[in-house]
């Protein structure tokens, strides 16, 4: 997890220090008790944060796997340039889910998508650095990048027949991306679909080897993405509101699929999502992104049950629940502010009911306060004036 | 709700109960592969039953919910409620369908198309009270701007066009032009589908409001079961056409009986949960071109017998008030949860 | 009861409305108009050589119909910058001593008067149909497209050739004279509908689901009000490519029919009519009578079409 202030540039290992430790020990704690069984993939209960407290800084030396730094993404227009993401900056321990949540335009998406190297040109990214596993990727040549994604990243998205040639039978496809990045002959190649077909959960492999994805429902379809991006056995996966566009109850049965499969190869997440019932069921920790940047970074416990910043709190209210209400819901007046028309300062100050004047005056940035991170000069610690 | 424990018998529209609305075996029938020749000569082939003899009543001023996943058939029952398709059998009765006053508005899913991006949205508001000449020449635009204030947007708003407005901003035009119209009945087509959260937030809180304040009844349809209980007085539950419960709103969620209605509850996410344990629901919507016979919910129940592959259940009261569609349920061999009134379930 | 929101923090509610003349400024397509040169050329091409012919009369050197003004004197000239021009022949004269500019300028005339008429003519058929069929559906629609795959088996000139030549053969040779503009007209009309037809039936078909067309069916709007209040505007966009392109394959149709004798009268020669008179002395050496005209049709039709592609372009929204 880096520090908040601004990015130093070359230096590849992560910071030591205490905000350091406890984040890497949250995230790898789980895997403390040795390979996990895949049927019961949930931690024993009670908060990871109180956990990582007493596991202590265990794996404090063991690097994230993902390490993002002051990550600035620019959108040319002809009416000048917007910026969609402003200082970026997280980490992800390897097998950890790490959930982005936020409402539509707050750059989520597009996080995603810079650290897989798929930003929709002309956005680019203006500044910051994207390292996976001490290699930096955010400057790779595109035939580099291209090796990269799909043998150590992999990557869900909402659609799956964005995702599935609709040309191709499954099998073909399952094929074709397990030999470009596995050395194996056809018959191995063969094997191991059919492997992975049958650990997401298609009944019947064989039979529907040859089938094209058209003949599939929407489940089963996202069910083969899944697949395709675990093929190569990468160590992240990007997932991209890998459920929004099915139905809750095969969205419980796609969730519980990844993150057990997650956990059985150890494999880390980058989990998008506006939903954050999904973020309460499937991640170990969530950030919160308001108009490109990340206000609350924390366990999800301790995100969701105490939030910090404005934002969250409000957002938290503004959930409908199951339980019986009697007054209106908690709603935050106005709205995100769109690209070409972010406020001055703070991005959330307009609708803050909180908000100072200095908040009008400058943004604040990412300050550790115990082990999460808030981006607010009200909410969150104190901060040294002069930036 | 009064429905009589044999539902095949028609539900009476009493005007003595304050039903507002009598939906009586509705159904709604597509057929499939019908060439020319054969609609010709009469003959009827394989059709898609999106709604299946569906039956329910909502009283006057209150909000009832009908929730499903994709397919169950709640935005076509929806469509045929409104007037906008024709039921290809039952009937759809309105207590005063007789008087002048009777209005159905709807509210539809897509902010994005629910707006002609040609017109300004005064013009869009002021639509329905033109061509209805519901006031004179001169009031008409003083009207509109009450209306945009009414729904949280600025007078000068109305000489905007559509796309200079976000998604919740445009839901709330469309919710100023449904109420120029002055209805009395209002179907809600999952409003809040496509919105953020927050957003959402502020839509359902002005629908609500405005449904108190005027005395609006309402049909209100989503997959949301948060939503839903949000917003409605009774909620019935739909799968692959048919309704499968229908219960007062805290009696639903309190006390599910069905068990589609549970499982459903079950595969929430919800905030509270961490990595359950509970399996969710297995198996998926069968194809509507291939319908299970008898109850089409028996291929994925954990509790489905013989005769819920044969028989097909009809709606049947409980105790508490609600109507369930079950085999297991009517021969009690699930343990049946049943809501007093103090609140609490009792199995 | 909620409160209305102050209008600040709405966002949008803020700034003030724009009037026309800004949001055409400000618009894609006038960004975008002003970023492709070929579009600014064929543009301007196009809009000289409207002018020319719709000011021909007054701005021609001579006025080639009238017999007073010729002489045959000065007939069989070449264009000025040979030798043997004269200046005041720039592009030179015929057999009878007419200078070929202004021929030219009325001959421009008569083409883009009959092309763009005829297309006008094949929009309004063809956007009416295509309306009809994809609003209502069933036994009308399959009438209507089948009635269009018939005749799209047919060339476009053969079907112009048809009515143009059923028309000499039905009507007395003095009305026929009469009304000869007119059924040019409608041949060409008459043999491009469909493409209008077919691409406003798609879009409409698209239209017809829109929730602002169930909005006003819900208040009891009937179905005429509705398509011209609510889809037509919006079925328009595809339509203004296809009929810019199509202006261009109606004024080579209108060349064609000429060329062979039939369309125009030769009273109101058009540019085909001059290519083909200019080719029965072509061999004799002189070339201009019917290179001219040629260039000039050559010129236009491609201007125009650049200036479709363009604006096809412009409305594609994945290109953007």
């Amino acid at each position: 997890m880096s520090a908040a202030g601004p990015s130093q540039g070359a230096n590849p290992a992560p910071p030591g220090g205490s905000a350091a430790a406890q984040a890497a020990s949250v995230g790898a704690h789980q895997f403390a008790a040795g390979p996990s069984q895949g049927a019961n993939p949930a931690p024993p209960g009670g908060s990871a944060a109180a956990q990582a407290a007493g596991v202590g800084a265990q794996h404090a030396s063991e690097a994230p796997l993902l390490r993002v730094d002051g990550l600035r993404v620019e959108i040319p227009t002809r009416r000048g340039v917007l910026l969609a993401l402003d200082d970026i900056s997280f980490a992800i321990a390897p097998g950890e889910i790490l959930g982005f949540v936020g409402e539509s335009g707050a750059g989520k998406s597009l996080t995603g998508m810079a650290v897989l190297g798929l930003l929709d040109p002309p956005g680019r990214i203006a500044a910051g650095e994207v390292w996976l596993g001490g290699r930096r990727i955010d400057q790779l040549a595109p035939r580099e990048m291209r090796r990269v994604r799909g043998k150590e990243i992999g990557a869900v998205f909402q659609d799956p027949l964005m995702s599935l040639n609709p040309l191709l039978q499954i099998g073909e496809q399952l094929i074709e991306t397990i030999q470009t990045h596995l050395a194996v002959d056809q018959r191995e190649a063969t094997e191991r679909a059919l492997g992975l077909m049958r650990a997401v959960g298609i009944p019947a492999p064989e039979a529907r080897f040859t089938a094209y994805p058209h003949q599939f429902s929407g489940g089963m379809r996202q069910r083969i993405v899944i697949a395709l991006a675990l093929c190569a056995e990468p160590r992240l996966v990007v997932a991209d509101e890998p459920t929004t566009a099915l139905d809750v109850s095969i969205q419980a049965q796609v969730l519980q699929l990844l993150r057990q499969l997650c956990r059985e190869q150890r494999t880390a997440m980058l989990l998008v999502t506006h939903d954050m019932g999904v973020i309460a069921e499937t991640a170990d920790r969530v950030a919160v992104m308001y108009a490109g940047r990340i206000v609350e970074i924390g366990a999800v416990e301790d995100v969701i049950q105490a939030p910090v910043h404005p934002y969250t709190r409000g957002l938290m209210g503004a959930i409908p629940t199951l339980d019986e209400t009697v007054g209106p819901l908690a709603q935050i007046d106005g709205a995100m502010p769109r690209l070409n028309a972010r406020p001055e300062g703070c991005a959330f100050h307009p609708r803050c009911p909180d908000a100072i004047a200095r908040c009008r005056e400058q943004g604040p940035r990412l300050v550790a306060q115990g082990p999460r991170q808030v981006a607010c000069w009200v909410a969150g610690p104190p901060q040294e004036v002069a930036q | 709700m009064s429905a009589p424990r044999n539902a095949a018998a028609p539900v009476a529209p009493n005007a003595a109960s304050a039903a507002s609305l009598t939906v009586n075996a509705v159904a709604r029938h597509f057929p499939v592969g019908r060439g020319f020749l054969r609609g010709a000569l009469g003959r009827t082939g394989p059709s898609i039953k999106a709604v299946d003899d569906v039956s329910f009543r909502i009283r006057r001023g209150e909000t009832f919910s009908l929730v499903g996943e994709s397919g169950c058939g709640k935005s076509t029952l929806a469509r045929v409620i409104a007037g906008l398709d024709a039921p290809t059998a039952g009937t759809i009765h309105f207590a005063d369908a007789a008087s002048a006053e009777h209005r159905i508005q709807m509210i539809f899913q897509d902010p994005y198309a629910s707006l002609n991006p040609r017109y300004r949205i005064g013009s869009a508001i002021a639509e329905p009270i033109r061509f209805l000449k519901l006031l004179p020449r001169e009031a008409v635009l003083p009207r509109v701007h009450e209306l945009l204030r009414h729904v949280g947007l600025a007078p000068a708003d109305a000489a905007k066009f559509p796309h200079e407005f976000s998604g919740g901003q445009r839901q709330r035009v469309s919710i100023a032009r449904a109420l120029a119209g002055n209805p009395t009945f209002l179907v809600c087509d999952e409003p809040t589908s496509s919105l953020d959260v927050s957003v959402q937030a502020q839509i359902l809180n002005l629908l609500r409001n405005l449904q108190r304040e005027l005395g609006l009844t309402c049909l209100f349809i989503s997959h949301n079961l948060s939503v839903i209980n949000y917003v409605s007085h009774d909620v019935g539950v739909m799968y692959f056409g048919r309704l499968v419960e229908v219960a007062p709103t805290r009696v639903l969620f309190e006390a599910p009986k069905h068990p589609y209605t549970q499982l459903l509850l079950a595969a929430l996410p919800r905030l509270d949960t961490r990595g359950r344990d509970r399996p969710p629901i297995m198996g998926e919507i069968p194809s509507p071109l291939d319908p299970p016979r008898g109850c089409a919910f028996h291929p994925r129940c954990p509790h489905a017998n013989a005769r819920c592959g044969e028989e097909r259940p009809e709606l049947a009261v409980e105790a508490d008030g609600s109507q369930v569609a079950c085999h297991a349920v009517s021969e009690r061999r699930i343990p049946v949860p049943i809501h007093r009134s103090d609140g609490v379930a009792h199995g | 009861m909620s409160e209305p929101l102050p209008a600040a923090t709405v966002d949008g509610a803020a700034a003030p409305p724009l009037s026309a003349w800004h949001r055409l400024q400000d618009s894609d397509i006038v960004y975008s108009f002003r970023r492709a040169p070929t579009a600014i050329a064929s543009a301007l091409i196009l809009a000289l050589f409207v002018l020319v012919a719709v000011f021909a009369p007054w701005i021609a050197p001579q006025n080639p119909f009238d017999p007073a003004v010729l002489d045959l004197v000065d007939a069989r000239l070449p264009p000025a910058w040979l030798p043997d021009g004269q200046l005041r022949f720039p592009l030179g004269t015929d057999g009878q001593g007419r200078d070929l500019l202004s021929v030219l300028m009325y001959g421009l005339r008569i083409s883009l008067l009959v092309s763009s008429c005829a297309t006008l003519f094949a929009l309004a058929v063809g956007v009416t149909l295509g309306l009809v069929s994809g609003y209502l559906g069933g036994r009308v629609d399959n009438l209507i497209m089948r009635l269009a795959d018939m005749q799209l088996s047919f060339p476009t000139i053969l079907v112009a050739l048809l009515i143009d030549g059923l028309s000499r053969s039905l009507l007395p040779r003095s009305v026929h004279e009469q009304l000869a503009v007119l059924v040019v007209i409608f041949a060409i009309g008459i043999s491009t509908w469909v493409q209008y037809a077919r691409t406003v039936r798609g879009a409409t078909l698209v239209e017809k689901s829109k929730d602002y067309v169930h909005a006003a069916k819900l208040i009891g709007m009937g179905p005429l009000r509705i398509l011209f209040k609510h889809v037509l505007p919006n079925v328009l966009g595809p339509v203004l490519v296809i009929a810019t392109l199509s202006l261009g394959l109606a004024i080579l149709t209108e060349a064609t029919l000429s060329f062979l004798g039939l369309g125009v009268p030769p009273t109101s020669p058009s540019l085909g009519t001059l290519i083909r008179i200019g080719n029965e002395v072509l061999f004799s050496g002189e070339w201009w009578v019917t290179v001219m005209p040629g260039v000039c049709l050559v010129v236009l039709v491609l201007a125009i079409n650049l200036l479709g592609d363009w604006l096809r372009d412009v409305f594609n929204p994945k290109l953007k």
